[in-house]
């Protein structure tokens, strides 16, 4: 795996990780902070972002030191890497979008713990070239913003009639408040991944 | 001494971590598959998060006031020495059990509940006995939680289930059921969550 990587196969691990191995769906990783504040599109937009900017600079971190970081504490040193590029992401936010920052509250600080952050060092970066992981990383961290958004999509015009604020069917529409409580989160994800499966399926009979 | 009732009650039912807060999903899907894998996961949680409690106590009252910058980085670097440690511990006493949990142990330490609970005890002030309850109140909601999910996934096996809906869709709409059931709940103060 080590050796040097042609285009084709980092377009492969590109693009592995948007739809075959979805970290969301397929993987049924980082589901925390992919529920809790995926009650409106901006929230999802703004997680999604986050997350790819520490998963892309934590793995890049972690490639270009693993030869260097022993076995031993391994998973101490990588949780100091992507903790210290979350208080980057987390001081960004809050500067540049305060009132987004405010609403996502402790789950900016939570994308520390995100198993798909640590999966990915523990399983790919730490085993392959800095290029290869910052492909990885790429792939991983959109197609989770991908499945971020369509869950909080879903669940905006769903929940509260709206997206990204603007209302859609007018003021006739009764909104499914269910639909942004914490149950709503796990019913529509688990629709949205039966809609994933029956595509995996179809696609495998034809 | 009410109000530690209140925060333990609330902690376990009303607000359980896992079914309102989302916290600590991933063993919660990976590790529920068995009903006695589950209830042993809690128990290394509870554990886990009562020294996680007591950890983010001490850094509160005597390290942090100096460098409040630093309270995310040491809030996990005493977290992940404390699972490395556990890890150890369970490795030496009870192999069956390591090989169990397999890639779930070194995990926990991304478990957003242990996380979450120093974050949130920090946010409300809470003192040193406070956390406390409040880290075994958390412990044992997220145990419940994860032993009922493993008895319903348990009987879910067994039923009669179209395939497209198998595996982790079913998973999460049973999740949803009871999260509904605990949302009910929040009407047990008066509303007060």
């Amino acid at each position: 795996m080590s050796a040097p990587s042609s285009p084709s196969e980092a377009y492969a691990e590109f693009v592995k990780g948007i739809w075959k191995e979805n970290p969301v769906f397929v993987g049924v990783l980082g589901m925390c902070p992919m529920l809790a504040v995926t009650n409106s599109a901006v929230n999802a937009l703004a997680m999604a972002s986050a997350t790819l900017f520490v998963l892309l600079g934590s793995s890049v971190l972690v490639s270009a030191l693993r030869t260097v970081i022993p076995k031993q504490v391994r998973i101490t040193t990588y949780i100091i890497i992507i903790a210290t590029f979350v208080t980057v992401a987390d001081m960004t936010l809050a500067a540049a979008v305060p009132a987004v920052h405010k609403e996502l509250g402790a789950f900016i600080s939570l994308i520390v713990v995100n198993c798909l952050i640590l999966g990915r060092q523990e399983a790919f970066a730490s085993k392959n070239t800095l290029w290869m992981a910052f492909v990885d990383a790429l792939g991983m961290g959109l197609g989770f913003g991908f499945a971020l958004f369509c869950l909080g999509a879903s669940r905006e015009v769903l929940g509260m009639g709206s997206i990204f604020g603007v209302s859609l069917f007018g003021p006739n529409y009764e909104p499914w408040v269910i639909m942004i409580l914490p149950p709503g989160g796990f019913i529509m994800l688990g629709l949205i991944m039966v809609v994933f499966n029956w595509a995996k399926f179809r696609k495998g009979a034809a | 001494m009410s109000q530690l009732a209140w925060i333990f009650i609330s902690a376990v039912l009303v607000n359980n971590f896992t079914l309102a807060y989302f916290l600590g999903l991933c063993p919660f899907f990976g590790v529920s598959s068995r009903l006695e894998t589950a209830f042993r996961l809690g128990l290394a949680n509870i554990f886990v998060l009562i020294i996680t409690s007591i950890c983010a106590w001490l850094l509160n009252s005597f390290v942090l006031p100096y460098a409040p910058y630093l309270r995310l980085i040491s809030f996990i670097v005493v977290i992940a020495s404390t699972v490395q440690f556990v890890e150890m511990v369970i490795r030496k006493m009870s192999p069956n059990l390591f090989r169990a949990l397999g890639i779930f142990l070194p995990l926990i330490t991304t478990n957003c509940a242990i996380l979450g609970l120093a974050l949130f005890q920090t946010s409300r002030g809470y003192g040193f006995w406070q956390g406390l309850v409040f880290a075994l109140g958390a412990g044992i909601g997220l145990t419940l939680a994860l032993a009922l999910m493993a008895g319903l996934r348990e009987e879910a096996e067994l039923s009669d289930v179209p395939a497209v809906v198998r595996g982790t869709a079913l998973n999460l709409l049973i999740a949803g059921l009871l999260s509904m059931a605990f949302q009910g709940f929040a009407g047990l103060f008066g509303g007060a969550a």
